[in-house]
């Protein structure tokens, strides 16, 4: 073991230098004493030859000992670098010089210290703070030897330069010397935005070269050297470097913590705009010390070794010039400039009031609108590549809107408000677009959370409130100044990017995905080649995705009057006026949309249920859907044939397979979704015993591992996530999905469950959707989980349990019901449960409720199981409330979805004991109370309905008071007693213990 | 093969060193004078636990220094004894088996029954811990096995178990309801009972040398320890080395147990 001067920082790397200064503020002749960290000795001492150099800066007021992460990683990767953290004067360790050392010093005090080290080869700069700006002014000065840099949490943005407030706290005079130099409040402050916060030790390595106010002065100098006017000294040295990058052709990297209360987004996006061919990951809840935050060591050489790009753009070369021809998205619209039938009908138009006529747009006026939108949009400063973000709700406005936006060669960016708001929130930041076109609901939220980009509202707002909400055009004005403007408009460029959609987040945060026009019309293509949608078909436009295909299909789509952000909305009769106003032969829809299809399916006449009998194909896209709700469908339309694709927001669709086929496969381990659609390629990469995935692309029937797609219309990349970029395209040409499955002998796919879920047994990997669904087979049994125990391996399977009589409390299941789970999860899957545990309630996710949360589930199993005492996941955690109590997307629950269970089982079904249908139905129609809200979190998770009780909604545990008879139910805030009304007229307090008042 | 040893949560230290340790010393000389060739040292997964959990782990080297309890700690030191005096000539192999079960056991079957009986039994933390244990013909198999393999078995510890893991509530209820008593029904935090273990310990032994009781104490911090901790192990090498897989399942086993105690197997 060698001596640690500080933790994580062996005595060999710290080194000293000196240097003679040519900065312009000391005296000829002056030598500095600079303090590095370096590895350059051991390696050297190792015989081992560095593959470059990487320089690293440090910003104010850290200093070298931010990059030991990367020093030691440099020093143990398989291709080594020499990787040199230097204290700037001043900072750290270095001389305190006793100067005023303006940035343009230190810059050149940078180069003096490189040319007396005498850094030759490759070097790559890595900046952080202040030290970013730094080391570009000093890559700009030594290009000879620059082979790339990397930047985090910076910013060299001098145009409209606005210092945040954080820092114009800290540089305003009353606040400045005392702030950060006769007291340590900036240094603290500093490192208390790590997340999560920094040890004890590690602090106290940060401060150490800090301890004093004589030795804090360039802490001080730093901050006021922040150029923030033009006057300031350091204005042109700062403009000069801001405007040099842009000329920088070396490769760039950067890595982000969005939370910086500083360097934030805005910084990212203008980075992005000097150096447009960078490879940027956004580390979504990292904040300002990146490198404390998050492991930066493992993308940072992940990059130099991969060198810049990601090999996914060459393959997409590759593949396009393989691909014959591209017909543009508008191509469609264009060719029917003339036509006058119907292309796009909306049963509820925007802004209209409820029970108004549809409003319906011929071909030609859809192309007349799409053309004067793009032109009025065009006027209002849109460019080409800029991102709009699209907040409409699907109708003929959103139609309009992408599609004058593809002919702007804008890039669309679609968010959906089953992201919730802070996910909604988030996932906008992340993208960055420069135009948001919304309704005004959404611009309310844009106001609030302080979403980026120009507001553009999509209806004519009053004066006042354009105002207030800061919206700064209208689209029924856009329309009309783009009236009559002749615009050139430029050919789709295939490659360029056309659309950012998101993931659901169920996983993690939503993810942004790049599509380029080429994969766009792929999709389009796919979709018409798998469904055979020739132009001329009508459709009824139930699902937000594909809806927006139609006039690219060159079909004739109607949006049904529903909210489509809110599938359960869709009634039965809404569906067929819509199918009758078109003679719709072709229905696309969600399953919870058909869930709730079927449910008011009784109210249809016989006009209605003709409507719906001329419906030809029915596709429910979303989720996979149960066999015994597509069969109810079917007899609800007649003659159509029934379709579910499987597919991500990565690759839509990858399979298809129809009701035939579904009662063909059969049960098997996972669910049968069928055989790849039409352009799409299937693969499977094994799974080791040890869980690792190989990295080969198996078309074997019966091999389980990483489902893999490769398909024209997956695609191009995640949206500033370089690393999870990186890592779902390491096999070119496949997309790895993360999904667990395999191929039967008919080259149908299996899927049997996310990657992360996997068991790692003595005797191979386990997936385990079959155990689980021999163990909701017993009776009693509501969901089940099984996770593995131990170490990677050796792993024992454990089951875990919500029943349908919830469970008082987590801990072992009884006896009888621990036996009978055994013998059912034996005999199905042959597994030996080592443990059967038993909880009130599932943690799940907040967009669809029904994703069980499994790796908070695994980790309460995994402690219970060693006999230490644990929190019961998803009900006492704070963060957790609060993450749920954010899933109130503009104040809608997520709708419900096939496979949600009755959430009142949670509390028992009193419906089921008075001899209705059993709790647990598959079919949460069957129980309309399913669908209902906790009203303190929204979860839906089964709080009291019945007279006088009042719940406790099952997942945050808040205390709900609420009448349930007098149908008015309110939200108890914390530590607020608030009255509730039963109905009676009287007002109660919380907790029935009596009238409060009158 | 050896198997004597003095097993108990209380006793004098010398005790222990006297049979455990100087015993097994005494035995390995013995036998290497008579010229055997083979020996198979029983000893226990304990010498390789010191009280956290084990989940999943290999056998792990004994340690008299850390492990707990007088027991423990002298089968640690005889297993060095032994396992150092392994030698082409001379071949030592030591077999861990871990709490082994099985009808007419009077170490852990009917201390248990018996304590259920008198409403002594607590469980731990709700008995949520994951338990190996081993059934007591698997545990005559694996030893014997040792013997036979042990051109590749010498010179290792090797823990034998069923396999099987299983919540140490779940355990002790099937031992209960084989014997046809009630199970606990009353759960201890394990941390209380890890200091009341360490107190009764004391008292017992200061009690045991004045005459005043015989049998084992109540509560022990090892006993408090064994119950409120996970211990399971990897059983790939072990099973590999021997080539042998355990043929009676625990629920054979409690079926087993039922059929010779007169209760039900769950």
């Amino acid at each position: 073991m060698t001596q640690q001067l500080w933790p994580g920082v062996p005595e060999s790397w710290s080194s000293l230098v000196q240097v003679p200064s040519t900065a312009a503020v000391d005296r000829p002749g002056t030598v500095h004493k600079w303090h590095l960290l370096d590895n350059g000795a051991d390696l050297a001492a190792r015989g081992v030859e560095p593959a470059g150099t990487l320089l690293c800066v440090h910003g104010n007021p850290t200093w070298s000992y931010l990059w030991r992460s990367l020093i030691a990683a440099g020093s143990t990767a398989d291709k080594p670098w020499r990787v040199v953290a230097v204290d700037q004067l001043d900072m750290g360790f270095s001389a305190r010089t006793g100067a005023f050392r303006r940035l343009e010093d230190r810059i050149t005090d940078l180069g003096d210290l490189t040319g007396a080290l005498g850094l030759t080869g490759k070097v790559v700069t890595v900046g952080h703070d202040w030290g970013g700006l730094i080391s570009l002014g000093w890559a700009l000065k030594h290009r000879s030897v620059l082979a790339g840099i990397i930047l985090t949490n910076t910013a060299v943005h001098p145009a409209g330069f606005n210092v945040p407030p954080a820092l114009q706290l800290a540089l305003h005079p009353a606040v400045h010397g005392w702030g950060t130099q006769t007291t340590d409040a900036f240094i603290r402050v500093t490192h208390s935005l790590a997340q999560p916060a920094l040890a004890r030790d590690v602090r106290a390595a940060f401060a150490a070269p800090y301890r004093s106010a004589a030795r804090r002065e360039g802490v001080a100098n730093f901050v006021a050297d922040i150029p923030a006017e033009s006057t300031h000294p350091s204005w042109r040295t700062l403009n000069r470097v801001a405007d040099g990058i842009r000329r920088l052709d070396v490769p760039a990297l950067m890595l982000w913590g969005p939370k910086d209360p500083v360097f934030s987004d805005r910084y990212l996006r203008d980075l992005m705009d000097r150096l447009p061919n960078a490879d940027v990951h956004r580390f979504e809840g990292a904040s300002h010390l990146l490198p404390e935050d998050v492991d930066i060591t493992a993308p940072v050489f992940d990059w130099l070794e991969k060198g810049p790009g990601t090999e996914n753009r060459e393959i997409r070369g590759r593949a396009a010039a393989g691909l014959s021809l591209f017909r543009p998205m508008l191509a469609e619209l264009d060719e029917r400039d003339g036509d006058t039938s119907p292309a796009v009908v909306d049963m509820a138009p925007l802004g209209a009031p409820a029970g108004s006529a549809p409003a319906t747009l011929s071909w030609a006026e859809l192309t007349e609108r799409v053309n004067r939108l793009a032109a009025g949009l065009s006027a209002a400063g849109v460019r080409p590549g800029d991102r709009v973000n699209l907040l409409v709700p699907p109708g003929i406005e959103l139609t309009s809107l992408i599609y004058a936006c593809l002919r702007l060669g804008a890039v669309i960016v679609v968010a959906d408000a089953g992201l919730g708001t802070k996910g909604l929130s988030r996932a906008i930041k992340g993208a960055g677009p420069q135009y948001i076109i919304g309704i005004e609901r959404a611009l309310i939220g844009a106001r609030a959370f302080g979403w980026p980009g120009v507001k553009i509202s999509a209806q004519t707002l009053s004066p006042a409130r354009a105002r207030l909400l800061g919206v700064k055009h209208s689209v029924p004005a856009l329309i009309a100044a783009g009236e009559g403007r002749d615009v050139p408009w430029l050919a789709e460029k295939p490659d360029a990017d056309a659309a950012v959609l998101f993931t659901s987040g169920s996983t993690g945060p939503a993810k942004g995905v790049v599509y380029t026009h080429r994969q766009l019309t792929a999709m389009r293509d796919a979709l018409k080649n798998t469904y055979n949608l020739q132009a001329g078909t009508s459709l009824v436009a139930g699902f937000a995705p594909f809806a927006l295909l139609g006039p690219a299909l060159g079909a004739t789509s109607v949006t049904p009057d529903m909210d489509v952000t809110s599938p359960r909305t869709l009634t039965a009769a809404a569906l067929a006026d819509a199918a009758a106003a078109v003679g719709a032969t072709t229905v696309f829809a969600s399953p919870a949309a058909l869930v709730n299809v079927l449910a008011t399916s009784g109210e249809l006449d016989p006009d209605q249920r003709k409507a719906l009998a001329r419906v030809e194909l029915l596709l429910s896209a979303g989720a996979p859907i149960p066999e015994p709700l597509l069969a109810r469908v079917s007899a609800l339309a007649p003659n159509a044939e029934l379709h579910t694709p499987y597919g991500m927001t990565e690759a839509l669709p990858v399979t298809d397979i129809s009701l035939d086929g579904i009662r063909a496969a059969g049960a098997g381990n996972g669910v049968c979704v069928g055989t790849p659609v039409s352009g799409a390629l299937v693969a499977i990469a094994a799974l080791a015993p040890d869980g690792s995935v190989g990295d080969t692309p198996l078309d074997t029937a019966g091999v389980t591992g990483e489902i893999l797609v490769s398909a024209p219309h997956v695609k191009d990349r995640y949206d500033r996530l370089w690393i999870t970029e990186a890592k779902s395209s390491s096999l070119p040409g496949w997309h790895r999905t993360g999904d667990v499955g395999h191929l039967d002998e008919e080259g149908r796919l299996w899927v049997e469950g996310r990657l992360g879920h996997i068991l790692t047994t003595p005797d191979g990997v386990v997936t385990p959707v079959a155990a689980e669904q021999a163990a909701e087979s017993v009776p009693g049994v509501g969901r089940a989980a099984v996770v593995g125990i131990g170490p990677a391996g050796v792993q024992v399977p454990a089951a875990v349990l919500e029943l349908e009589e919830p469970a008082r409390r987590a801990g072992t299941a009884p006896q009888e019901l621990a036996a009978a789970v055994r013998t059912a999860v034996s005999a199905a899957a042959g597994l030996d449960l080592a443990a059967v545990l038993v909880l009130p309630a599932m943690p799940t996710d907040i967009r669809h409720n029904s994703k069980i949360d499994r790796t908070a589930l695994a980790g309460w199993a995994e402690q219970v199981l060693a006999g230490q005492p644990a929190k019961v996941p998803g009900t006492g955690d704070a963060n957790e409330r609060r993450r749920r109590s954010a899933g109130n997307d503009f104040g809608r629950s997520p709708a419900p979805r096939p496979g949600d269970r009755c959430q009142r089982a949670a509390r028992r079904c009193r419906r089921a004991a008075a001899g209705g249908e059993g709790p647990h139905g598959p079919d949460p129609a069957a129980h309309p109370h399913a669908v209902r809200a906790c009203h303190a979190c929204r979860c839906r998770r089964g709080c009291c309905r019945r007279g006088r009780r009042r719940g406790r909604c099952g997942c945050c545990r808040r205390a709900e008071a609420c009448c349930h008879r007098g149908r008015r139910r309110f939200r108890l805030r914390p530590g607020r007693r608030r009255p509730c009304c039963r109905g009676d007229g009287r007002r109660h307090a919380p907790g029935g213990k009596g009238v409060l008042h009158r | 093969m050896h198997l004597a040893a003095k097993v108990s949560f209380t006793g004098e230290w010398q005790d222990f060193v006297d049979t455990n340790i100087i015993g097994t010393r005494t035995l390995l000389e013995a036998a290497k004078a008579a010229g055997i060739r083979d020996f198979v040292f029983v000893s226990s997964p304990s010498v390789a636990h010191f009280g956290g959990p084990i989940a999943g782990a290999d056998a792990g080297t004994a340690d008299p220094d850390r492990a707990r309890g007088f027991y423990a700690r002298s089968k640690a030191a005889a297993e060095l004894l032994a396992l150092a005096e392994d030698s082409p000539g001379f071949r030592v192999g030591a077999i861990r088996p871990h709490i082994v079960w099985g009808p007419g056991d009077t170490q852990l079957v009917e201390r248990v029954i018996d304590r259920a009986r008198s409403g002594r039994l607590p469980l731990l933390n709700g008995g949520t811990a994951l338990i190996d244990t081993t059934y007591i013909s698997n545990a005559a198999a694996a030893i014997v096995r040792g013997l036979e393999r042990m051109d590749h078995a010498h010179g290792q510890a090797l823990v034998v178990t069923n396999g099987q893991p299983r919540p140490v509530g779940e355990l002790l209820a099937g031992i209960c309801a084989a014997a046809g008593v009630a199970a606990p029904a009353w759960s201890v935090p394990g941390g209380l009972a890890r200091g009341a273990g360490s107190v009764i310990e004391r008292l017992w032994l200061a009690a045991g040398t004045r005459g005043l009781v015989q049998d084992e104490p109540p509560m022990t911090r090892f006993l408090a320890e064994q119950l409120s901790t996970s211990h399971w192990f990897d059983q790939r090498r072990t099973r590999e080395v021997l080539d042998w897989t355990p043929a009676v399942t625990v629920e054979d086993g409690m079926r087993r147990l039922a059929a010779h105690y007169g209760g039900t197997a769950a």
